[in-house]
C-alpha cells in the first residue's frame, strides 16, 4: 500500500490557502486589489532576501550575515553619496564590499571548513560592527540630493505594479534561471544533496560554495538598495531586529530543507506569501506588533510540527551533528 | 665531542613529553585558557583599574549571570543541539521574577523557586519539541525565540510601569543582587558551586556520560539503551532553569524590564561556548571550557567598553575572536591525530659497542652452528603466536595463542590439543605457582591467573601511578614475562608504557627507557613498581639466591640482576651487556644455569641509527611506518648462561626453515621446548647431557606427592 505523503511545501501552501480564504471571507477590504499589492510590497524585500538565503540553504549552508549584507553596503551607498561621491562610484563600492563579504564567508566555509552557522554569524557581526564603527555617522543613513531618481527602485510602479514587486519578480527570474538552467545551479544542488559525492564526482565544490555566498551577499545588497529606495533612508539598526529569523522561516516554511539539495524559487514565493498574508491580515485586524510576532511564531511552530509528524526525520540518513 | 653533546641533549631534554602532552584531552582546554591569560594580561596593562577589587567584582557579577546561561548552552551543545531561545527565556524569567516580587509581592524564596520552574517549563517546550518530537534544534529554538520574545514584549507593555515604580527593600533580594561574601559576589559563589557540580556531573556521573554519548553518536547511544529522547529533553529543561538562575541575579541586581534585555544574548553565549572549545555538533565539551569562553568574551567586551570603543568595534572584536576560535578548533580537531602521530615518536641517544662476533670460524661463545635444524614440531598450523611455552608436573604443554586462548597439548605425543582457557588478550609469559595456578602476562590487559580447573581470574592490571609522568602509567599496557619467588611475589616486566602491544617495534626505534619491572604480591594482592626507566624489559627469572631476579632488557641488549630483598636490596647489577642480539625470555635450566632466547640479531644499520636520534626522528616524521628501520627479528638463537654472565653454549638454526623465530624456551625432562611469537608451531629439541627428570617447578617448589 502506498502511503500518501504530504510535503512541507504542500502543508504550507494549504495553511496559506486556508488563511487567505479566512481573511477574504471575514476581513473586509482584504481581497481588494490595493490590499493585495500592499501585501506583496511589504514582503518584497523579505522575498528577495529569501532568494539569497535559498541559494545558500540549497547548497547545505546558511547565511546569517545576510542582514548585515543588506544594511551595510546599502547604507554605504547612501553615506558616500551624502559625502559627495557620485552614485555610480558609490554603487561600485557597495558591490565590491558585498563581493568581499561573500568571498570571506565562502572562504571560511569552503576552505577553512568553519561551520556556516558560525562563519556567517561572525562575519555578520563583523560587518555590522564595521558599518557602525567606521562607515556610518548615524544609525539611520539619510537620503541626500545625489540619490535623486534612485528611489524609483523602490517607489512608484511599472505598468501599475509597484516597483518593489517587480524587483522581487526580476530577482525570482534571475535566481530561477541560475538554479535551474545553468551548470552552476546544478552544481549547487549536487553539493547540497551530498557534498562528498559531488566532490568525488569532480564538481569544483569549494569554488561553488564561495560562489553561493558571493551571490547571496550581492542579492542581499540588492535587497538593501530596494529597501533604502522604498523608505528613502537606510535604517542600519535593522541588523538588531529579528529579520534574519523571518528570512530563515520564509525559506524553511516554503519547503527548502535545511539539509540542502531540495526546493527552489517556488518555495521561496510560497513562504513569502504565507508570511505576507499573515502579516497583512493581522495588520488589518489591528493586532500590535508583538502580538503579530507571537501569532506568527505559533503558526510557524505548528507548521514545523506538522511537517515532522507527517515526514519524520530518517534516523538512518540523518547526519551526525546536523542541528 | 659532538657525540657527547648529542648524548647529553637526549639524556636531559624530555623530547617524549611533547607528544604525551598533546595527546592529553586537557590540551584542548589549554588553548582557550592561554587566550584568556593573554586577554587578561593585555587588559591589565592597558586599563588602569582593571585589576581593582571593584572592577573584578563587577566582572565576576556579569560573568556569573552569563556563565549560568553558558552552562545551559554547553549542555545543549554537548548533547548535539543548540538553544537560540536563551535570550528570550532570560528576558521572560527576568520579567517573571520582578512581576512576582513587585506586583504580586511574593516572598523571595517563592519568587526564586517559581522563576526557576518557569524557566524549566520554557525550556521544556524546547525539550519536548526537539527531544520527543525530534524537530530540528536550530529551527525550533529560533521559533521559540520569536514566540518568547513577543510574549515578553506584550507583558512588559502591560506591567513595566508597575515594576518600574516599585522599589522593593528586601534584604535577601538585595543579597542576591549585590552583596559579596569575602569580597566575592554572591552570584559568582553560586556559579562556582553549580559549576563544580556540573563538572562532576559531566565527568563522573552516569547521566553526564549519557549526554556526552548522545552528542558523540546519537544512534549508538540509542542502540546501547540510553534513553536518548528523555535525556535530550532534560538538557533543554536544564538550559531553561540555568538561564532563569542567571535572570534571577540580573533581576535582583538591576530590577528593570527594558525592551532590549536579552536581545542578542544568544550570540554572546554561543560565541563564548565555541570560543571555549565546545565542539558544535556535540560529544565534546566541559564546564571549564564554558567558563573560560564566557570570561574571555566578557573581558573583551568590557575592556573595549572601558576603553570607550564604539559599539561597532566591540562587535568586530567579538566576531574576530569567534572566527579565530572556530578556525583553530576545527583545524585542531581535524589534524590532531596526525600531529600527535608525528611528534609522539621521540627517539633518544643509545650507543652500543660493536657486538661480539657470531660468524662461523670466528670462535667465541656465539659462534653459529646448526644444532636446532632438526627440532621436531608440535601443533604445526594449529596454533598461532605461542610467545611462551610451559609444562606442568604432568608433562602437559601450555602455550598462548594470538586469539586470546591458552592452548594445551597432551603427552606423550603432543598431538591432542584443547583450549584450556579463554582470556581475550594475547598471552605472553607464563609461570606456575605452588598451587599449580598458571599466571599469565596478557599484553594490553595485565596479569591473569588461571586455576587448574581452567577458571580465569584477573590478578592485577594496574600499579601505582608515577608522579612525574604525563601519560597515565597506572594501567598496564604491555605486561611481558614473569617469575614467582618462593615468598609468592610475582615479578613481571612491562615492556613499555608509551606504546600499545602492536606498536612494540616503535619502542625499539625510540630506544628510550620506557619499560619497568612490577611486583605483584599474591598474599596481599597489592602491586607496586619496582624498577622503571628500562629499555624494553622482557624475560624475568628468579635467581638462585631467591633474593634477586634476572631480567633481560631487549633493546638494551643486556641482562641485569635486581635484588628485591636481602643485604643488597634495591641494587641493580649488569650480568651481561653488549649481547649480539635482542634478549627475550629467561628460564631455568636443569643444571642451575639459565636459558636465554635472542629474538633477533643486532644489525650495524640500527646500531648506527641508535646513535643518531635526529635521523630516526626525521624518519618517523617523513617516512611511512612500513618503511621505517626496525629491529631485526628474523633470526635468533638460544643461549645458556650462568649468573656470572658467562655464555656457556649457543644453539642456532642457520636456515630457520623448521622453526623460524625464538622468543622463549623451556627445559622439561631432557627436552627444550621452543616458542616464537610469529610462529604457527612449537619446537621440541632433544638436549644431550640434560637431566631427564628435570621439571622446572618441581625443582623450584619441591616435588608434590
Amino acid at each position: 500500500m502506498k502511503r500518501v505523503r504530504i510535503s512541507q511545501q504542500e502543508i504550507v501552501f494549504a495553511v496559506f490557502a486556508a488563511l487567505f480564504l479566512t481573511f477574504s471571507v471575514f476581513l473586509s477590504g482584504f481581497l481588494s486589489a490595493d490590499n493585495m499589492l500592499t501585501l506583496l510590497q511589504n514582503v518584497a524585500v523579505l522575498g528577495i532576501l529569501g532568494l539569497a538565503m535559498a541559494i545558500v540553504v540549497i547548497g547545505r549552508g546558511i547565511d546569517l550575515s545576510l542582514i548585515a549584507a543588506l544594511a551595510v553596503p546599502g547604507g554605504l551607498v547612501l553615506q558616500m553619496v551624502q559625502n559627495g561621491h557620485s552614485l555610480p562610484a558609490s554603487l561600485l563600492a557597495a558591490g565590491l564590499l558585498s563581493i568581499a563579504i561573500g568571498l570571506v564567508n565562502g572562504w571560511l566555509i569552503a576552505y577553512a571548513e568553519v561551520p556556516p552557522l558560525f562563519a556567517t554569524l561572525a562575519t555578520g557581526l563583523f560587518v555590522a560592527g564595521l558599518g557602525q564603527a567606521a562607515l556610518f555617522q548615524l544609525d539611520v543613513v539619510q537620503w541626500s540630493e545625489g540619490m535623486a531618481g534612485f528611489e524609483r527602485l523602490g517607489q512608484g510602479s511599472i505598468l501599475g505594479i509597484p516597483t518593489s514587486i517587480v524587483m522581487f519578480a526580476i530577482a525570482c527570474v534571475v535566481v530561477f534561471i541560475l538554479l535551474r538552467k545553468t551548470r552552476w545551479g546544478a552544481y549547487i544542488y549536487a553539493i547540497g544533496d551530498n557534498p562528498f559525492a559531488s566532490r568525488v564526482t569532480g564538481i569544483p565544490s569549494r569554488p561553488i560554495i564561495v560562489l553561493q555566498y558571493v551571490l547571496a551577499a550581492l542579492i542581499g545588497c540588492f535587497a538593501g538598495l530596494v529597501l533604502a529606495a522604498s523608505v528613502n533612508s537606510m535604517p542600519t539598526r535593522i541588523f538588531n531586529s529579528t529579520l534574519i529569523y523571518d528570512v530563515i522561516l520564509v525559506v524553511v516554511l516554503g519547503g527548502i530543507g535545511l539539509s540542502g539539495g531540495r526546493g527552489g524559487v517556488v518555495n521561496v514565493i510560497i513562504g513569502t506569501l504565507l508570511i505576507g498574508t499573515m502579516l497583512n491580515g493581522m495588520t488589518i485586524l489591528n493586532i500590535p506588533y508583538a502580538g503579530q510576532n507571537l501569532i506568527k511564531g505559533l503558526v510557524l511552530l505548528i507548521a514545523v510540527i506538522t511537517d515532522t509528524l507527517l515526514n519524520p526525520r530518517n534516523e538512518e540518513t540523518a547526519q551526525q551533528g546536523d542541528i | 665531542m659532538r657525540e657527547t653533546l648529542t648524548r647529553l641533549r637526549y639524556r636531559y631534554w624530555p623530547d617524549h613529553l611533547l607528544g604525551e602532552i598533546l595527546s592529553k584531552r586537557w590540551t584542548e582546554t589549554a588553548i582557550p585558557v592561554i587566550l584568556l591569560l593573554i586577554v587578561g594580561f593585555a587588559l591589565s596593562r592597558s586599563l588602569e583599574h582593571f585589576l581593582s577589587a571593584s572592577s573584578l567584582a563587577d566582572t565576576a557579577r556579569q560573568a556569573g549571570e552569563i556563565g549560568f546561561i553558558g552552562l545551559g548552552m554547553a549542555l545543549v551543545v554537548i548533547v548535539g543541539g543548540i538553544d537560540l531561545s536563551v535570550g528570550s527565556i532570560f528576558a521572560l524569567t527576568d520579567f517573571c521574577a520582578l512581576y512576582l516580587l513587585d506586583v504580586l509581592n511574593w516572598p523571595v524564596p517563592a519568587v526564586v523557586v517559581v522563576t526557576m520552574i518557569v524557566g524549566g517549563l520554557l525550556g521544556a517546550v524546547n525539550g519536548v519539541l526537539i527531544g520527543y518530537l525530534r524537530l530540528r534544534a536550530f529551527i525550533t529554538t529560533l521559533i521559540t525565540l520569536i514566540i518568547y520574545r513577543s510574549a515578553y514584549d506584550l507583558l512588559i507593555q502591560r506591567y513595566s510601569n508597575a515594576i518600574a515604580s516599585a522599589f522593593p527593600d528586601i534584604p535577601s533580594w538585595d543579597f542576591i543582587g549585590g552583596r559579596s561574601v569575602f569580597g566575592i559576589p554572591s552570584v559568582a559563589l553560586v556559579y562556582i558551586v553549580i559549576a563544580i557540580f556540573g563538572h562532576v556531573f559531566l565527568t563522573r556521573l552516569r547521566p553526564g556520560w549519557h549526554i556526552t554519548a548522545i552528542g558523540g553518536s546519537r544512534r549508538s547511544a540509542y542502540n546501547s539503551g540510553i534513553p536518548v529522547r528523555r535525556t535530550i529533553a532534560l538538557c533543554y529543561v536544564a538550559s531553561g532553569v540555568l538561564t532563569s538562575i542567571g535572570a534571577l541575579f540580573f533581576a535582583a541586581r538591576l530590577g528593570t524590564v527594558g525592551g532590549d534585555i536579552g536581545v542578542g544574548l544568544e550570540v554572546i553565549v554561543l560565541t563564548a561556548t565555541v570560543l571555549g572549545g565546545i565542539t558544535l555538533g556535540g560529544g565534546k565539551g566541559s564546564v571549564v571550557k564554558s567558563m573560560v569562553g564566557v570570561l574571555v568574551v566578557l573581558l573583551v567586551t568590557n575592556g573595549l567598553t572601558a576603553m570607550n570603543a564604539r559599539g561597532g568595534v566591540n562587535r568586530m572584536a567579538l566576531a574576530t575572536i569567534l572566527l579565530a576560535a572556530a578556525m583553530v578548533d576545527i583545524r585542531w580537531q581535524k589534524n590532531r591525530t596526525r600531529i600527535i602521530s608525528k611528534v609522539y615518536v621521540a627517539p633518544t641517544y643509545h650507543a652500543l659497542p660493536p657486538p661480539p662476533p657470531t660468524e662461523i670460524g670466528s670462535g667465541g661463545p656465539f659462534e653459529q652452528n646448526d644444532k636446532l635444524r632438526d627440532v621436531s614440531l608440535i601443533g604445526l598450523g594449529r596454533i598461532e603466536a605461542p610467545e611462551d611455552v610451559i609444562l606442568d608436573r604432568n608433562d602437559v604443554l601450555y602455550a598462548g595463542s594470538r586469539h586470546g586462548d591458552i592452548i594445551r597439548f597432551f603427552p606423550p605425543d603432543y598431538e591432542r590439543m584443547e583450549v584450556f582457557a579463554h582470556i581475550g588478550g594475547q598471552p605472553l609469559g607464563m609461570a606456575f605457582d605452588k598451587e599449580d595456578n598458571l599466571y599469565v602476562c596478557i599484553g594490553g590487559m595485565g596479569l591473569y591467573r588461571i586455576t587448574p580447573d581452567g577458571t580465569v581470574e584477573k590478578a592485577t592490571d594496574e600499579t601505582n601511578r608515577s608522579i612525574y609522568s604525563v601519560n597515565d602509567d597506572s594501567r598496564l599496557r604491555l605486561a611481558d614475562d614473569l617469575d614467582i619467588t618462593d615468598d609468592g611475589l610475582i615479578f613481571f616486566s612491562e615492556a613499555t608504557v608509551r606504546y600499545e602491544m602492536d606498536e612494540w617495534p616503535v619502542d625499539g626505534l625510540e630506544a628510550r627507557g620506557n619499560g619497568r619491572i612490577i611486583c605483584y604480591d599474591t598474599k596481599t594482592g597489592t602491586t607496586h613498581t619496582a624498577l622503571r626507566g628500562l629499555k624494553f624489559p622482557n624475560g624475568v627469572a628468579v635467581a638462585s639466591d631467591g633474593q634477586s631476579i634476572l631480567f633481560a632488557e631487549t633493546f638494551g641488549c643486556s641482562i641485569k640482576r635486581y635484588w628485591f630483598t636481602g643485604p643488597k636490596k634495591g641494587d641493580v647489577e649488569t650480568v651481561m651487556d653488549n649481547l649480539p642480539g635482542y634478549p627475550d625470555n629467561i628460564n631455568l635450566a636443569s643444571d642451575g644455569n639459565y636459558w636465554l632466547a635472542l629474538v633477533g640479531m643486532r644489525s650495524p644499520s640500527l646500531d648506527l641509527a641508535w646513535k643518531m636520534p635526529g635521523f630516526r626522528r626525521r624518519m618517523a616524521k617523513r617516512v611511512p611506518v612500513d618503511e621505517w628501520l626496525f629491529p631485526n627479528i628474523n633470526t635468533g638463537c638460544v643461549v645458556k648462561f650462568n649468573e656470572q654472565g658467562k655464555i656457556l653454549e649457543s644453539f642456532w638454526d642457520l636456515k630457520g626453515l623448521n622453526h623460524p623465530m625464538i622468543t622463549s624456551m623451556r627445559e622439561h625432562r631432557g627436552y627444550l621446548y621452543l616458542g616464537g611469537i610469529a610462529n604457527n608451531r612449537i619446537g621440541r629439541f632433544k638436549l644431550d647431557n640434560a637431566d631427564p627428570d628435570f621439571v622446572q617447578y618441581d625443582k623450584r617448589w619441591g616435588k608434590s606427592s
